[in-house]
């Protein structure tokens, strides 16, 4: 048995095959994260703000992206927008539909971590005779990052484990991969679907731990300090 | 109501204003001389179906449909390698000509009146009729002896519809999953299993103990290539190649290189494969005897 497991992973270059399919699907999600960041931050800096026009109009981008389903969003940027002529490639369009949906969520993270933070911590800066600028750099800005991280973490794991959705596109991803070695070993050893499942969801297990588990530790080392 | 309009129109603004920056050559693809000037020709095939498209364990490309999208590479661009494939799910093989992801698709599409509102098909280059599985120690060779007798069908496929319509001296069991299907018949709960002749072939194949007794049965569906509604000089080219390709056999040489793997030597190629004056037949409309 054991022996027909390592096969299914032996055979070919299916092993590299898997790690190929690994590289999109992490390639997707740093490139995602890292751009939602970027977008996401200031965003909901502004929606904190008491600019209250573009809060909504932000307020309202985020609500849309939040109620429509990821694979919604990909079909309509992959096939409907080319109908009306602007042929994107798949991977431009995953990539393009995870930092939409990344952005939004971050940018109600950083709204929320940033007014969460007590007023009389603002006024205590004012009183002290800091400048406003001083007060977002040595007073909000350290205290909203602290709040802020896990829930970022949580997002980033969250777009990770969403990334196999990229298949309905035809990207190639990790899932996908497996589900091709999957059909053609199938043939000679009925459990292949058993270890190539099994060891994606050990490859996911392995990627999306270590980040939580590294949140847990900032999070307690920044209570601690 | 009102709002989500206003916020569905807001959301595909801000994408298209996203976008624009990377807006592609969208050039009017799928023509011969768009697709020669390109210098190669994106088929949309399958990745996960054997024996018809597949990723092998190299990683490359193999099966039927791909055998042929090589040799029509080949044939319009002179080298074998000059072909993009789409790798495509069953349920997009018509999105991603409409919208012009891929030129041709050759993905076991079979044709259907339904389908060629939507896309052009070309000549088909296999057939697929119903074909009824049984254990070889009680084979069943003619519709006949399932008289009164339990047959095993998928519900919803052509097997079907075909057994309730004309001959309800039968009794079905239906199953919703392929795989229930099979185990069924395995552990006879029916007398047979009516499917697609092309999947029973490959089914008893890995299945010692069982025979394919009707290999041929009901109405005839044809595969076909597929392009994008509109696209008249790649259609008329394809179709002069296939009918070409059938002539010169091209596709008896597919079948062994590609499906009498998983078909065995029990299976008439003819089963599945078409002739030139089939082809003219059905081009000009006459329907195929179903043997």
């Amino acid at each position: 048995m054991l022996d027909s497991a390592l096969s299914v992973f032996t055979a070919g270059r299916n092993m590299a095959r898997l790690m190929e399919g690994l590289g999109v699907t992490v390639w997707i999600s740093l490139a995602s994260v890292g751009l939602s960041a970027l977008i996401g931050i200031p965003l909901g800096l502004i929606m904190a703000s008491p600019k209250r026009a573009a809060a909504k109009a932000i307020r309202l981008y985020l609500e849309t992206i939040r109620v429509m389903p990821i694979l919604v969003l990909l079909f309509l940027f992959y096939y409907s927008l080319s109908k009306v002529g602007i042929n994107l490639t798949a991977f431009l369009v995953s990539i393009l539909v995870f930092t939409l949906w990344g952005a939004a969520e971050m940018s109600d993270l950083v709204r929320a971590a940033v007014t969460s933070l007590p007023v009389h911590q603002k006024e205590s800066g004012r009183a002290l005779g800091l400048t406003e600028i001083q007060v977002s750099l040595y007073i909000v800005i350290p205290q909203a990052i602290r709040r802020l991280l896990p829930g970022v973490i949580n997002l980033t794991t969250r777009m990770i484990k969403t990334t196999p959705f990229v298949f309905f596109i035809n990207i190639p991803d990790l899932m996908k991969v497996g589900q091709q070695i999957v059909e053609v070993s199938g043939v000679r050893d009925y459990l292949a679907s058993v270890w190539v499942y099994g060891f994606i969801f050990l490859i996911y297990f392995a990627i999306c731990y270590p980040v939580s588990l590294f949140s847990r530790f900032l999070e307690n080392r920044w209570q601690s300090g | 109501m009102r709002k989500s309009l206003f916020s569905l129109a807001s959301a595909a603004a801000l994408l298209v204003a996203l976008t624009l920056g990377f807006s592609a050559l969208a050039s009017a693809a799928g023509e011969l001389d768009a697709i020669k000037a390109a210098g190669k020709i994106r088929i949309a095939v399958f990745s996960d179906k054997p024996p018809f498209g597949f990723v092998n364990e190299d990683g490359a490309n193999e099966g039927y449909d791909v055998y042929l999208a090589r040799q029509l590479a080949q044939d319009l661009l002179g080298s074998p390698d000059k072909v993009e494939f789409v790798l495509v799910e069953a349920a997009s093989r018509m999105e991603v000509l409409q919208a012009d992801k891929a030129d041709v698709v050759l993905a076991n599409f079979t044709v259907t009146a339904e389908r060629a509102k939507e896309v052009d098909f070309a000549h088909p280059y296999m057939k697929v009729a119903l074909g009824v599985s049984s254990p070889e120690s009680a084979p069943i060779t003619s519709v006949a002896q399932l008289a009164g007798k339990t047959l095993i069908v998928n519900k919803g496929t052509t097997a079907d519809s075909y057994f309730t319509e004309n001959h309800p001296e039968v009794t079905l069991l239906k199953f919703d999953q392929n795989t229930e299907g099979f185990n069924a018949l395995r552990d006879g709960r029916g007398v047979g299993l009516a499917h697609d002749n092309t999947l029973l072939f490959a089914w008893v194949r890995e299945n010692p103990g069982f025979v394919t007794g009707i290999d041929f049965l009901g109405s005839l569906d044809t595969i076909a290539p597929a392009v994008k509604k509109g696209n008249g000089d790649l259609l008329a080219w394809l179709n002069e190649e296939i009918l070409r390709l059938t002539g010169e056999g091209f596709f008896e040489k597919d079948y062994q290189e590609t499906l009498a793997p998983s078909y065995g030597d029990s299976v008439d190629p003819k089963t599945v494969l078409l002739t030139v004056a089939e082809l003219k037949a059905l081009a000009a409309g006459e329907p195929l005897p179903a043997n």
